[in-house]
């Protein structure tokens, strides 16, 4: 391999470029040799079971996790490190974040911060990270809000609103970062089943939006509905991937098969 | 015979009495317990009372030392220095605690060194230390730019703050780390993807958080420190404890002028515990008690 292909993936320009990726927890391979490229404007839902490797895939991509062979790119820059010939240089600090608000996550736990209102959790990224001025993200936070529904509860904070609320707020968090691909940890496999359609709701009109978006989840109804492809990981590799009507409808691997009928009982 | 059977009727035998609690009169249980051990405890009481004050304390001299000027001094001093040092062992112990939580080795290293060994030694022998430092170097400075004698530097102020500040770290690092363990690792990785620093993520978001587990015990601490003051007296800083002693040394009223210094310890200290409420219900926001 030459250093000009290390430079570019082979083939167009998808935003999202995951090369041969492994992941180590000590001995135990948690991603192994994992490849997959996400378009601009492509909604893929990951499906898996539990301890597959869904969320250390994601956490790779944000760089919460290194990772210890293969590449990933974002809009065909290398995560994590500054690419000179064959000798790669570890991003700083800084360096790291300009990469990593070009992914916004969401999380199982939605993870608000408990101390700040609704607004307060918006703003608080593009006030504190961005510099934008205050005025500038309240009304920017205020009309993310009413985007998920929830213009009225601005000044709650999230110990005073449902789950479901909390993860739309949550979205809203992370869209207010502008990310160029949002990703999403299992975000209703947390709540209530009263509860899941609204926040599947905001997620639809995101994909709609044109948002690229990867989503792990195990609403196999929103996967079918939503997805332009449906990737099935099982134990840290990717067995399958396809459009939504193949993977889901008709899998060509026995794992797959179990897998979903397992899902839908 | 085939007429529906009535539930109500059948299925429940007639009750003996009202149905609801508030239909009855409820007689309260006897409490011999209380009664005997109340009577014991207010007689106990009324003994060492009568004993106080039938013993050799002259309350006159109690009321009026209390509100001496050499006594009001000591209490401003005993509070300055409680005060500057628990603010010296906040900032101290928060700057340990985070660099004990660093992915740095000599961060990590300095702060365990720096908390096992003000942790690890008696603080009465840390103000000696610190007030007898002149004996180990004679003078400080920058070579041929400035320099002065310690013995004019360490006033038996400096020493006792310095020794009660640094030692007042050791113990308050520990219990902010203990509260920066207590935030959900989930919230470093929620302000990390909204592009913090690790800095900012602490300063805005798990600080915060952290304050609200830290303040009950940080005014336990503060508490204890208000009364370990009293030992910079060894260091003849003239705090409440040393003034007493020198006003009993020359007028013989020991116990009165001990009374008076643990008068006003009392006040402090039950001021400072109003203080603490304020301030837990400011980093309560957003707790669920709202
Ligand atoms: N920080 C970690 N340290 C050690 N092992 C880990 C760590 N994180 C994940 N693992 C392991 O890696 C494997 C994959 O975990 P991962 O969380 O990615 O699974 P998942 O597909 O998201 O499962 P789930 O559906 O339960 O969320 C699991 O076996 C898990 O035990
Ligand atoms: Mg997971």
């Amino acid at each position: 391999m030459t250093a000009a292909d290390l430079a570019r993936p082979e083939g167009g320009q998808p935003l999202l470029r995951i090369c041969n990726v492994t992941k180590k927890f000590q001995d135990y391979v948690a991603l192994d040799d994992v490849s997959l490229s996400v378009s601009k404007g492509e909604v893929v839902c990951l499906i898996g079971g539990s301890g597959s490797g869904k969320t250390t895939l994601l956490r790779c991509i944000n760089q919460l996790h290194d990772i210890n062979d293969g590449t990933i790119w974002l809009e065909d820059e290398l995560v994590g490190y500054r690419q000179d010939g064959l000798k790669l240089y570890p991003l700083t600090e800084k360096e790291t974040i300009r990469q990593r608000l070009k992914s916004g996550m969401v999380f199982q736990r939605f993870n608000l911060f408990p101390h700040m209102t609704a607004l307060q959790n918006i703003t608080e990224g593009p006030v504190q990270v961005l510099k934008t001025p205050r005025q500038v993200a309240e009304a920017t936070a205020m009309k993310l809000l009413e985007r998920v529904g929830l213009a009225t509860k601005a000044s709650s904070y999230p110990s005073q609103l449902s789950g479901g609320q909390q993860q739309r707020v949550a979205i809203a968090r992370a869209l207010a970062m502008n990310p160029k691909i949002m990703l999403f940890d299992e975000p209703t496999s947390a709540l209530d089943p009263e509860l899941v359609g609204e926040v599947l709701a905001v997620m639809r009109e995101l994909a709609h939006s044109g948002m690229t978006m990867v989503v792990v989840t195990h609403e196999l109804g929103f996967a079918r509905e939503v997805a332009d492809r449906v990737v099935f990981m099982d134990r840290g590799v990717i067995v399958e991937e396809g459009p939504a009507s193949e993977v889901l409808v008709s899998p060509r691997e026995a794992r797959t098969q179990a897998f979903i009928s397992a899902v839908i009982g | 015979m085939s007429s529906p059977r009535r539930v109500s009727d059948n299925a429940v035998p007639a009750m003996p009495g009202p149905l609801k609690i508030s239909d009855y009169h409820v007689v309260a249980r006897p409490r011999l317990g209380r009664w005997i051990s109340g009577a014991l405890i207010i007689a106990i009481l009324a003994m060492i009372g009568y004993a106080f004050a039938t013993g050799k304390i002259e309350w006159e001299y109690f009321w009026q030392f209390m509100t001496v000027p050499t006594i009001l001094a000591g209490v401003a001093n005993t509070v300055l220095l409680a005060v500057l040092a628990m603010i010296i062992g906040v900032v101290l112990g928060t700057v340990f605690a985070i660099m004990r939580g660093s992915d740095n080795p000599i961060m990590r290293s300095v702060a365990f060194g720096y908390i096992w060994l003000f942790r690890g030694t008696p603080v009465l022998l840390q103000l000696m230390l610190w007030y007898n430092l002149a004996l180990v170097f004679p003078t400080v400075g920058i070579p041929g730019v400035w320099s002065m004698r310690m013995i004019d530097l360490m006033s038996p102020f400096w020493a006792a703050l310095l020794g009660l500040g640094l030692n007042q770290g050791a113990y308050t690092a520990e219990v902010i780390r203990a509260g920066l363990l207590s935030v959900d690792t989930g919230q470093y990785e929620a302000a990390k993807t909204i592009g913090m620093t690790r800095l900012k993520a602490l300063r805005r978001i798990v600080l915060p958080q952290a304050m609200r587990v830290v303040i009950p015990p940080l005014g336990n601490e503060f508490i204890l420190l208000v009364k370990t003051t009293s030992l910079a007296s060894v260091i003849q800083f003239s705090e409440v404890m040393y003034n007493a002693g020198t006003i009993y040394y020359s007028n013989a009223r020991v116990v009165e002028l001990l009374f008076v210094a643990g008068a006003w310890y009392l006040i402090l200290v039950s001021f400072l515990t109003l203080f603490q409420i304020p301030l837990e219900r400011h980093f309560a926001k957003g707790s669920l008690s709202r």
